[in-house]
């Protein structure tokens, strides 16, 4: 009997073991090279979980039901200064990240404007909201001369009831569209004020019945399939897509463009849950992200921007030197923040959303 | 004392996972939301009696003054039903070729109704996504033998989710129709045609009247599920395709709105529960009536 007890707890202190080498990662979809997870675990000796969402709202029930089971999670700016005020983040602690040295200090004051200090977060990637076009089939559609590079192909509903033949993809997701459907009638993407956010809903509703899908990430491979002919999306999913369907040869080929008329820029954030199991392990993996030669690994894989200054010399050129990825000056002009909207303001952003989405 | 514990078990049963639950749902609605953890207000923490003066039915106003959930609704109920129908129309005649079938046919027959279980629900219908897209297998056949010129557009519309709910609800409408069709005596139906019913009569007479239990609980099994659908609209519905389990999913997880999403889950189960009456009453007579 005594023995039984004894093995019976040399087991459970096992499993005890075996659980604080774990870490839990929760990361957007197609947004690592999976090789760096495996490289992970053999450096460390720590168990990796990975999961996977495709939606900031998705991680923000999450987050605020508490007790999400993750160790590190990412956010963008915006849903990061909301949770962080909602008390959903515990404070990280320098001295266990050395690797911050490589941050860029460009990249960290534009986040600090969601993250003061950046004393919760360190910039994983960054990037815009544009569009991507299956360039044969568009130019099929609308022309040689089809504005790939314009909100009017998105926005202006003559283009969009043409382009409805070969399907059209828009995010699912009222922060992002919104502020485009703002900017493209020359209001400012970043109002607060419910008339003006109105404005945004007859462009929306004038384009929707030409939209095939609301989605945020089945677009990467409709994109490169064919499936579909324009997608509203993020930066780097469509430069995905682009290398996808390159790789399949397929014989389709997609561009992506930021709007001329101003893009919006985004920045998603890592962060440690208040709660997390084990922020000890949260810290190595976080770590391990900054290090120079591993993010400039990511960033050659899901083709984004990262906020590592050191990782710059490790990137290839088809990154560095893309400005789709690294803007150069002009364009960087041209991007634009936005930042959350307050509790009433958001009830009628989401309705409108589910208007836009159902026609109702 | 043994009776009385016999009695207990069920009603514990529907305390811990029925009651409790909807309680927590029912407290969930009457609250107002918030940034916080968790995201609503006010919570135990305010204190008890802080707590139950905070709570009001603005929520339930709410919905009752936008006409997005009362279209919702009223679009499940439709889809539900339609659904059922093309279901019954389906798995009446695979159900009545079963019990019709060879006796020793009939337990291959029923495994390969049963087989499709053996693989996740989610996966079955992710395959639906292959097969009717544009470029997916029932177009490209279609193309190849010549029957359409230009892809047909399936996916991402109200027929797909119509195709969909057929599919993966089929062995739910099959199973019990069979059970009544196989207790059939058939000697009955020989007495009509005997006294000079044509088959076809015979069919509608004697044969219908007799699996209608069988009928009633596959319907029910089939529409009360489909009514709270989620999965299979999102996966192969369009922006168009409203059903509230998709609102639901919205409210919770796109608007982070836990005291709305609340009251639309509560108003759902207030219109499940006249079908699940309905059901039950029909069970219970069935059951008196084999005694």
């Amino acid at each position: 009997m005594k023995n039984l007890m004894l093995s019976t707890t040399a087991v459970v202190a096992l499993a005890g073991a075996a659980l604080a080498d774990e870490v839990r990662v929760y990361n957007w979809s197609d947004y690592i090279d999976e090789d760096l997870l495996t490289k992970f675990e053999e450096e460390t000796g720590i168990d990796l979980i990975y999961d996977v969402f495709d939606s900031n709202e998705v991680l923000e029930t999450k987050m605020l039901a508490g007790s999400s089971g993750y160790d590190v999670v990412v956010p963008s700016g915006t849903f990061l200064q909301r949770q962080i005020s909602a008390g959903a983040f515990q404070k990280l602690d320098v001295s266990k990240l050395p690797n911050a040295e490589n941050l860029w200090d460009v990249v960290e004051a534009r986040t600090a404007q969601y993250d003061p200090d950046n004393a919760y977060s360190i910039n994983y990637m960054w990037g815009t909201t544009g569009i991507g076009v299956n360039v044969g089939k568009v130019q099929e559609i609308l022309g040689e001369d089809a504005p790939m590079g314009s909100l009017e192909l998105v926005f202006n509903p003559e283009n969009m009831e043409k382009l409805q033949a070969c399907g059209v993809h828009f995010l699912d997701a009222p922060t992002e569209m919104i502020p485009a459907a703002l900017k493209f009638i020359g209001e400012d993407p970043d109002s607060h004020d419910p008339d003006v956010i109105a404005k945004a809903e007859p462009i929306l509703l004038g384009v929707r019945p030409y939209v095939t899908k609301f989605h945020s990430s089945e677009y990467i491979n409709a994109l490169a399939n064919g499936d579909i002919c324009v997608a509203f999306g993020w930066s780097g999913d469509i430069l995905q897509a682009r290398d996808r369907a390159a790789e399949a040869e397929n014989g389709v080929e997609i561009a992506y463009n930021a709007p001329s008329e101003g893009a919006l820029m985004w920045f998603d954030q890592m962060a440690i849950p208040v709660d997390a199991p084990n922020p000890e392990a949260a810290h190595v993996f976080l770590n391990f992200i900054m290090d120079a030669q591993n993010m400039a690994q990511a960033s050659n894989y899901v083709y984004y921007a990262n906020g590592n200054e050191a990782s710059k010399e490790f990137l290839v050129e088809d990154v560095i030197g893309d400005p789709a990825i690294y803007p150069d000056e002009a364009t960087l002009e041209n991007l634009y923040t936005t930042t959350p909207y307050p509790a009433k303001v958001q009830r009628t952003v989401t309705r409108m959303w589910t208007k836009v989405k159902s026609g109702t | 004392m043994r009776r009385r514990l016999l009695i207990a078990v069920p009603y514990v049963w529907l305390l811990a996972l029925f009651l409790i639950p909807f309680a927590v749902v029912f407290k969930i609605s009457l609250s107002d939301i918030a940034l916080a953890i968790p995201p609503y207000t006010p919570t135990a923490k305010d204190g008890i009696w802080n707590m139950l003066t905070g709570l009001d039915f603005e929520n339930f106003v709410f919905l009752s003054e936008d006409d997005l959930y009362w279209k919702a609704y009223l679009s499940s109920l439709q889809i539900a039903f339609i659904s059922t129908l093309l279901t019954l129309c389906v798995g009446y005649p695979m159900a009545y070729a079963m019990a019709r079938a060879p006796e020793q046919w009939r337990p291959t027959l029923l495994m390969l109704v049963i087989l499709p279980f053996w693989t996740s629900f989610l996966i079955r219908v992710y395959a639906w996504v292959g097969i009717l897209s544009g470029e997916g297998f029932l177009n490209q056949f279609l193309l190849w033998i010549g029957v359409i010129s230009t892809p047909l557009t399936i996916l991402n519309t109200n027929t797909a989710v119509y195709i969909g709910i057929v599919y993966t609800y089929l062995p739910f409408m099959i199973l019990p129709i069979y059970s009544a069709l196989d207790r059939l005596d058939g000697s009955l139906i020989e007495a009509a045609e005997d006294l000079g019913c044509s088959r076809i009569k015979a069919f509608w007479l004697v044969t219908i009247p007799l699996s209608k239990n069988g009928i009633i609980a596959g319907c029910f099994l089939v529409f009360i599920p489909a009514l709270g659908e989620f999965v299979i609209p999102s996966l192969l519905g369009g922006s168009g395709t409203l059903m509230i389990g998709k609102v639901l999913f919205e409210e919770f997880f796109s608007n982070r709105d836990w005291p709305v999403a609340s009251a639309v889950a509560v108003i759902l189960l207030l219109i499940l529960i006249i079908p699940i009456v309905l059901f039950q009453r029909n069970e219970q007579r069935q059951a008196e009536a084999e005694k």
